[in-house]
C-alpha cells in the first residue's frame, strides 16, 4: 500500500556533521513534514564531580541555568520561550549534562540564544537559587514516598555499593541544604565548556543553516579552566546475593527491582544483551518475565526487564510492581527466568521475533525530531559511525542464540544478585 | 502536499475517518467505541477498561499469544485506552504490515471469548493497577474530588472503578457489557497515513461491513444539578507533602465557551496539550498564577487543566503547597488572580500568546503519524473534526472580554470543590 520512499533511516547521506573550530560537534538532519525544530545535546559535566557532602551540586546546578543570565532574569527568559510555545531544559547526569528544546522553526535563533546564555553565563541569583532548594527538597520528600523511585535508589546501592554509581544523582535533604551560591557559580565555572560538547538540530531547517545558527550562538565559547571528568573506578561484583527493603509505611503496592550489573554501550556483546533483554522482559507483553508473573500468574500490572548502558558499567533489571504480599512470589518467578536464561538458549523463534521487532520498529523511532536527535547524539557518544541505522539490521542478524546465552551467562549470576524492593 | 480526507459511514454504522499523510511508510489504526466509566453503575464500576483488558485475550481466529507476536515481530506499536467517555484502541504499523491490525480490529469487535480462567487473572492484573494508583497522593486526593464534585452523574467514579466492584464481577457480566457497547453502530474508526483512500476504503468494507449492527446502548447521563455551595474536603495518607485540588465546573468539549476557557486555562496556569502523543513540554513559569504563587513562594508547583467530555466536567488547578505554607494562604493568593482574571480585561497580547502556544502544541503533535490519527476518532467522540481543524480559528476569535466573561461564570468559589490532601508523617512512629 505504501507510496512513500521518504524518511528513510537516517545516514552519512542525510546526516550533517561538523566540528566547530572550538570543540563543538554538530549534527543536523532536516525534516520540513512538521514547522517544528528540537535541539538535543550535551555538555561534558556531571555528577561524577559531587562532593560527598553535596551530593546533587550538579543537579541542583543544571536546573538552576535557567533561573537568571547576564541578560534575563528568570521570569524574562521564560516569558521569551513561553511567549512563542518553545521550551529549553537542562538536566544532569553523571557523565554528562543534556539540554533539549523545541520550537517552531522561526524561533529556532531564539531557542539557541537562550541555550547559549543560560549553558555560559549563568548568574544563580541567591533569590531564584533558594526557591529553587525549596523545590529541590520538596521533589526529595516526593520521591522519599515513591515506591518504584526508592527500589530503584536502594537497588544502585547494592549493586554499586562504593561505586560512584551508587550514589543518587539528585542528593538527599542535608547534601541539598549544605549547597551554597558559590558551589554553583564554582562547579559551572570547571564544569561547563565547550570541549566535548555535542548538539543536534533536527526539524524544519536546511542543516547548513542549522550549523550557522549554532555556531553564531556558541562558536565563540571558551573555557580554558574546564576540567576533565574523575576517572571511574572499577565495578568490584557483588560475591552473593544482596537484599534490602526500603520501609514506606502505608503503601498498597510494594515495588522489586532484581538485577545484576550489564555491558557499556560500546562493548561489542551489547547488541546480544539487548536482544536478550528483550526476550526476558520487552518482547510483546514484556517477553518471558510478562507472560510468568502478569499474564500466568495475574501477580502485576507491570513488570518489565530493561538493560541500561552507557559510558560506564550498566545494570541489567527486572521490575515489578506487586502488592506487598506478593513480594516472594513474584520475586521468585522473576528468579526462575533468569535462571532460564543462563540456563538454556534461548529459542530460534524468540530471537528471530526480537530481531524483527528491533529491525521493524525503526520507522516508528525516526517519526520524531527529538526522536531523530537522540539517535544522532547516540551516535556521536558512543562512536557508532554515521552509517549506524544502515548496518544496523545486519548487527541485529547476526546475533546468534550462543551469542545471548554467552552475555547472560557473563552478566547474570543467579546467586549474586541485587535485590531491592521499597512498599510497607 | 496534499493531505486527503475522507469520512463515510458503513452500511452497518460504522464510521470512517480516512487521512492520506505521505510523510513517512507508517500507517495508524484507531477504533473507538463510545462507552466509557460514565456508562457503569455500581455493582459494576471499572467493567470498561476491564473489558478493554480482557480484548488483549484473544479470539478463536487471533488467540492473545499469535496477536501479540505477529504485531511486534512487524515493529507495530499498539496499546488501547479508556476514558470517561470512550474506549480506544490503536495500532501503528509500517505501512505494508497495517493489515493485520485491521483484520486484528474487525475480529474482536465481535469475537472475542473473554475465556474465565484468562479473566480471573487478568481481575487480579487490574487490581494491581489500581494499587499502584492507590499508591500516589494526587490519585487519593484526585478520586475524593470527582467523588465529591459528582454525586448524581457516572462521573462520579474513577475509570479504574471502585475495589469492592473489580473483586465481585464476574466473566458474563464483561461479556455482557462487551456485546452490548461493541457494535458498529457505537463505533468510529480513523485510519491516518501512507495509503491509498480508495484501497483503504475497500479493504475496510471487505472486513467491517459484514459485523452486523445492534441496538445503540442508551447513554447514563443524570444531569448533575447546580452546586450551592463550596465543598471542602480533605484526605489523610502518608508522606510529607499537602497538595491542594480546585476543581471549577467546566462545559463539555462542544460548547462554544471551551475555546475562551482554553485561553483563560493557557494565561492562569499554562498551555494545556490536548495531544495523546508528541506535543505538551511548554512550561506555565510566566502564568499568572505561577507568578503569584510559585514565585511568591506559596506553592512549589502547580498545573491547570480541563478533561475534555461529552457531559460538563471540571478544571482542576493542582497545587503542591510550600513546606512554610498553609494550604489555606495558597488559597487565598489563587482566588486573588481569579478575581484580578474575573475584574480586569486580559490584553489582547495575553491572548495572542495563548494562540502562539497551541499553534506550537499542534505543529509538534503533527510530527508523528499515530497522534494524527488519534485526533481524526478522538474529536468525533466529544464534537466531531471539523472541531479539530477549526481550533485555531475559535481561539482567534476569542476577546478579552469573553475571557472576563467565561471567568466569570465558571470560576465560581460556590461552585467548586477544595481538596486537601494531609500528610500524615513517613510512618516511622507508628
Amino acid at each position: 500500500m505504501s507510496k512513500t520512499k521518504m524518511n528513510s533511516l537516517p545516514g552519512p547521506e542525510d546526516i550533517h556533521r561538523e566540528v566547530l573550530p572550538n570543540g563543538i560537534v554538530v549534527l543536523a538532519r532536516p525534516n520540513f513534514n512538521s514547522p517544528s525544530v528540537s535541539i538535543n545535546g550535551y555538555i561534558q559535566t556531571g555528577s561524577l564531580f559531587d562532593p560527598d557532602d553535596k551530593l546533587g551540586l550538579a543537579d541542583f546546578a543544571a536546573s538552576a541555568l535557567t533561573r537568571g543570565t547576564a541578560n534575563h532574569s528568570f521570569d524574562a527568559l521564560y516569558n521569551e520561550l513561553e511567549s512563542v510555545g518553545a521550551s529549553l531544559g537542562f538536566d544532569s547526569g553523571l557523565h554528562t549534562t543534556s539540554f533539549s528544546g523545541r520550537a517552531l522553526a522561526e524561533d529556532l535563533p531564539l531557542l539557541l540564544g537562550l541555550l547559549s546564555e543560560t549553558a555560559r553565563q549563568p548568574v544563580f541569583p541567591d533569590d531564584e537559587v533558594e526557591k529553587l532548594r525549596n523545590q529541590l527538597l520538596t521533589g526529595l520528600a516526593i520521591r522519599m514516598q515513591d515506591t518504584s523511585d526508592m527500589a530503584d535508589i536502594t537497588f544502585d546501592e547494592i549493586l554499586y555499593h562504593d561505586h560512584p554509581y551508587s550514589r543518587s544523582e539528585d542528593g538527599n535533604p542535608e547534601s541539598i541544604k549544605a549547597i551554597t551560591r558559590q558551589d554553583l557559580v564554582d562547579y559551572h565555572h570547571f564544569g561547563f565548556g565547550p570541549r566535548g560538547m555535542v548538539i543536534a538540530v533536527v526539524g524544519a531547517i536546511e542543516p547548513k543553516e542549522a550549523v550557522r545558527l549554532v555556531h553564531r550562538a556558541v562558536g565563540d565559547w571558551k573555557n580554558p579552566d574546564q576540567r576533565e571528568l574523575p576517572q571511574l573506578p572499577e565495578l568490584k561484583l557483588l560475591d552473593e546475593t544482596v537484599k534490602h527493603h526500603y520501609r514506606i509505611a502505608d503503601k498498597p503496592q510494594a515495588d522489586i527491582v532484581i538485577g545484576t550489573n550489564g555491558p557499556l554501550r560500546k562493548d561489542p556483546e551489547y547488541m546480544a544483551a539487548s536482544l536478550g533483554n528483550s526476550i526476558l522482559g520487552q518482547f510483546g507483553m514484556m517477553g518471558r518475565v510478562g507472560e510468568s508473573v502478569r499474564e500466568k500468574a495475574g501477580l502485576a500490572y507491570y513488570v518489565y526487564s530493561s538493560l541500561s548502558a552507557g559510558i560506564g558499567p550498566g545494570a541489567w533489571t527486572v521490575s515489578a510492581g506487586v502488592n506487598p504480599s506478593n513480594v516472594k512470589k513474584a520475586g521468585d518467578l522473576i528468579i526462575k527466568e533468569l535462571k532460564r536464561i543462563v540456563k538454556e538458549a534461548v529459542t530460534e523463534e524468540e530471537l528471530s521475533d526480537s530481531q524483527a521487532n528491533f529491525i521493524g520498529r525503526l520507522p516508528l523511532a525516526f517519526e520524531s525530531n527529538s526522536g531523530v536527535a537522540g539517535s544522532l547524539l547516540s551516535i556521536e557518544r558512543y562512536d557508532l559511525g554515521l552509517d549506524y541505522y544502515h548496518r544496523y539490521p545486519d548487527l541485529v542478524r547476526s546475533v546468534t542464540a550462543s551469542d545471548v546465552l554467552e552475555v547472560a551467562r557473563k552478566y547474570i549470576a543467579p546467586d549474586r544478585l541485587a535485590i531491592a524492593t521499597a512498599g510497607p | 502536499m496534499l493531505n486527503t480526507f475522507t469520512k463515510t459511514k458503513l452500511s452497518n454504522g460504522l464510521t470512517i475517518l480516512l487521512k492520506e499523510i505521505h510523510t513517512a511508510p507508517l500507517i495508524s489504526s484507531w477504533v473507538w467505541y463510545r462507552v466509557g466509566s460514565r456508562d457503569e453503575a455500581p455493582p459494576l464500576t471499572g467493567i470498561s477498561h476491564l473489558v478493554e483488558h480482557m480484548q488483549f485475550k484473544g479470539t478463536p481466529q487471533f488467540p492473545a499469544s499469535v496477536l501479540d507476536r505477529a504485531i511486534s515481530r512487524d515493529g507495530g506499536m499498539r496499546n488501547a485506552f479508556t476514558f470517561l467517555d470512550w474506549t480506544t484502541y490503536f495500532e501503528t504499523m509500517p505501512a505494508d504490515k497495517i493489515d493485520i491490525a485491521l483484520r486484528l480490529e474487525a475480529d474482536r469487535m465481535i469475537n472475542s471469548e473473554f475465556d474465565e480462567k484468562e479473566f480471573s487473572s487478568e481481575r487480579t492484573v487490574v487490581i494491581s493497577e489500581r494499587e499502584g494508583d492507590e499508591n500516589e497522593p494526587m490519585f487519593r486526593l484526585g478520586e475524593a474530588v470527582q467523588q465529591a464534585a459528582f454525586r448524581i452523574h457516572s462521573y462520579h467514579h474513577e475509570v479504574i472503578g471502585d475495589m469492592a466492584d473489580l473483586k465481585t464481577m464476574t466473566r458474563d457480566d464483561l461479556y455482557k457489557h462487551y456485546r452490548a457497547y461493541y457494535v458498529p453502530n457505537n463505533a468510529v474508526m480513523g485510519v491516518a497515513g501512507d495509503f491509498d483512500t480508495k484501497d483503504m476504503l475497500a479493504r475496510i468494507q471487505e472486513l467491517f461491513e459484514s459485523i452486523p449492527a445492534g441496538p445503540i446502548p442508551p447513554r447514563l447521563a443524570r444531569p448533575e444539578p447546580e452546586q450551592r455551595g463550596e465543598v471542602r474536603l480533605s484526605v489523610e495518607g502518608p508522606g510529607e507533602t499537602v497538595y491542594t485540588q480546585v476543581a471549577y465546573r467546566f462545559p463539555p468539549a462542544s460548547h462554544p465557551d471551551f475555546f475562551a476557557l482554553s485561553v483563560l486555562d493557557s494565561l492562569l496556569a499554562g498551555p494545556s496539550n490536548l495531544n495523546m502523543f508528541g506535543g505538551g513540554g511548554i512550561s506555565n513559569k510566566t502564568s499568572r498564577l505561577y507568578r503569584s504563587l510559585v514565585d511568591r513562594e506559596f506553592v512549589v508547583g502547580l498545573s491547570g487543566g480541563s478533561n475534555v467530555t461529552v457531559d460538563p466536567f471540571l478544571y482542576q488547578i493542582t497545587l503542591i503547597i510550600h513546606p512554610n505554607k498553609k494550604p489555606d494562604e495558597a488559597l487565598a493568593a489563587l482566588d486573588d488572580e481569579i478575581k484580578r482574571v474575573q475584574a480586569d480585561f486580559v490584553s489582547k497580547e495575553e491572548i495572542a500568546r495563548a494562540i502562539k502556544q497551541a499553534r506550537a502544541n499542534f505543529a509538534y503533535g503533527t510530527e508523528n503519524i499515530t497522534n494524527q490519527a488519534f485526533w481524526l476518532g478522538y474529536s468525533e467522540m466529544f464534537a466531531d473534526y471539523k472541531w479539530f481543524e477549526t481550533y485555531l480559528e475559535k481561539m482567534l476569535k476569542v476577546t478579552p472580554k469573553d475571557v472576563q466573561r467565561v471567568a466569570r461564570e465558571y470560576l465560581r468559589p460556590q461552585a467548586r470543590v477544595v481538596g486537601t490532601y494531609m500528610p500524615m508523617g513517613n510512618g516511622e512512629s507508628e
